[in-house]
């Protein structure tokens, strides 16, 4: 692997310090085989997420806004941000502190209570856009070290991540990125018509019957299609899907379970990370075992 | 709010005065947002109602929303459970033909109905929000488990509530063995410099109007809000 060549500032996100280490652990060890550098910012604090942003607008841009001033504080970095809902809200932020003067000027002085400013300068990405945009798929491909054949994917990417603040793109009703980059690692991937329809959400909690209706849609088309997982790009999209298949398979009268992971595992399993670097212990439904050991690529 | 026998007075064209005072608040939220103005230029087509996931669960559809809205009548948005039955997914947004934005106007209804402190003070989406918004003022960090058990004891009567919180002892089982839920919260070091960023900021949004309003209902739930 070529030197680093690029560095990123990296705003894990509340999720990814409990329910979605998983992610957490797998995109280090994505961006470490390929020396690309990640450094967390220090001290970042929660971004507020909508439910802050519906209640106290001032209040959810000035701490979100925090965490831009801290990244810019470690150097002139893009700012990685693995959760849908982080990603969003904190390219939102820096948008509307673009584009809205009235909100900058409440916002600076907000910050100015704590001593900080902000430029906003810095660009907010996803890391599936980083990995196809900046690396690219053709050397992602060459980077590998073993094939996903075998391995059949319903690509999930949710809604906060593909609409709201448009990613890379263009198509935002039938993306193709995720698809595109799992192909050209060996594995199949099905042709998934709900990959950007909502899961819910938090209605999953607060509404539950119809955060179980959407979610059982999603599933049960994935089975339907046999695909063996689904890969999400978010934590909340993965623990909707993966943590409520024993009530949606009994509401469903079949059995709709299936092992739901992060981009970043299937992916880091073909680069030949160590899968035990890659979080699979904490998958609640299991990957089989014999998935994990995968034949050298090109073989 | 806006009494029924208030409107039935009312000559032809004429809001009444509750209606003129909502719709002022909604309009300098809407002002606020990247092109909020587009509002005027739906051609109620219904896309966005299609193109919902959870148009099936709501009273009034994201169409109707805006047809009340344009009518004269924000006072029934509010209260419908339409606002909160949204999931934010901006399905409607993305295809509205007239770039409407649809997602961030419910956001807008849902930060008057909660100024005004319209629905049941144990209404699932209130007690969620507070409860998170609690947590990160506190440790500058989400802390799940402390945020769920407070929205499960919260949501509805104590004792109910104790219930709640023990259907909910197996998912969270479930979570710690597979090491996905923190026992105790982290705090980020910075926690005071953060309380005075929120602070400063509270005191720049203190809403300027601030109108008197009843809860509708004293009942919990979904139950509690539309028809
Ligand atoms: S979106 Fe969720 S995970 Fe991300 S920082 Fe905000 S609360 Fe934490
Ligand atoms: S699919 Fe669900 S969890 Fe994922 S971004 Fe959309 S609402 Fe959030
Ligand atoms: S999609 Fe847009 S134009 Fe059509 S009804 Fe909805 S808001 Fe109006
Ligand atoms: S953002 Fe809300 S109203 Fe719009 S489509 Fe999604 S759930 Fe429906």
């Amino acid at each position: 692997m070529a030197a680093p060549t690029t560095d990123y500032a990296y705003f894990p996100g509340c999720s990814l310090e409990s329910t979605g280490i998983a992610y957490d652990k797998s995109l280090r060890a994505v961006f470490r085989a390929l020396g690309l550098g990640l450094h967390e910012i220090d001290d970042w604090n929660c971004c507020g997420a909508t439910a802050y942003m519906s209640v106290k607008e001032t209040v959810s841009f000035a701490i979100s806004a925090r965490n831009l001033a801290l990244a810019e504080r470690q150097g002139p970095r893009d700012i990685v941000a693995p959760c849908s809902a982080c990603f969003l809200v904190l390219a939102k932020t820096r948008r509307f502190l673009q584009e809205r003067p009235a909100l900058r000027e409440k916002v600076d002085e907000a910050l100015a209570a704590a001593e900080l400013s902000c430029e906003c300068r810095a660009r907010i990405r996803h890391p599936l856009e980083v990995l196809v945009n900046d690396v690219g798929i053709a050397q992602l491909r060459a980077a590998a070290k073993r094939s996903l054949r075998g391995h059949r994917f319903a690509c999930y990417y949710g809604c906060q991540m593909v609409r709201p603040e448009r990613y890379f793109e263009p198509d935002r009703e039938f993306p193709m990125a995720m698809d595109d980059l799992f192909r050209a690692l060996g594995a199949a991937t099905v042709d998934y018509p709900l990959k950007v329809r909502c899961c819910g959400g938090m209605q999953m909690v607060t509404n539950e019957p119809v955060g179980l209706d959407l979610t059982q849609g999603l599933l049960d088309c994935a089975v339907s299609l046999g695909a063996t997982a689904i890969v999400t790009t978010c934590p909340m999209c993965q623990f909707n899907l993966e943590l409520y298949q024993d009530k949606i398979t009994a509401r469903a009268g079949r059995d709709l379970h299936l092992p739901v992971l992060f981009f970043t595992q299937p992916l880091g399993l073909a680069l030949g990370c160590d899968p035990a670097a890659l979080g699979f212990e904490h998958q609640v439904v299991p990957v089989p075992g014999d998935s994990l050991t995968l034949a050298e690529a090109g073989s | 709010m806006a009494a029924r026998s208030e409107q039935s007075t009312q000559a032809p064209g004429m809001l009444p005065q509750s209606e003129r005072v909502l719709r002022e608040a909604f309009l300098q939220q809407v002002e606020r947002i990247p092109g909020g103005e587009k509002l005027r230029r739906c051609i109620q087509c219904g896309t966005c109602t299609g193109s919902c996931p959870v148009s099936y669960a709501m009273d009034l559809t994201p169409r109707e929303v805006i047809a009340r809205f344009r009518a004269g009548d924000i006072d029934s948005i509010l209260r419908s459970r339409t606002i909160w039955t949204c999931a934010s997914c901006y399905m409607c947004t993305t295809r509205c033909p007239s770039g409407i934005k649809i997602t961030d106007l419910l956001y807008a209804l849902k930060r008057i109905s909660m100024d005004r402190g319209i629905h049941a003070a144990r209404f699932p989406v209130h007690v969620l929000s507070e409860s998170f918004v609690r947590t990160v003022n506190r440790h500058g960090r989400n802390w799940e488990t402390g945020m769920m058990e407070r929205y499960w004891r919260r949501t509805t009567t104590p004792v109910l509530g104790l219930v709640n919180m023990l259907r909910q002892a197996p998912l969270f089982l479930r979570l710690r063995r597979h090491g996905r839920a923190h026992v105790l919260p982290k705090r980020i070091r910075g926690i005071r410099q953060l309380q005075a960023i929120i602070a400063r900021a509270e005191q720049i949004e203190r809403p300027v109007e601030s109108i008197e309003s009843k809860p509708i209902t004293r009942r919990v739930g979904y139950e509690s809000i539309g028809s």
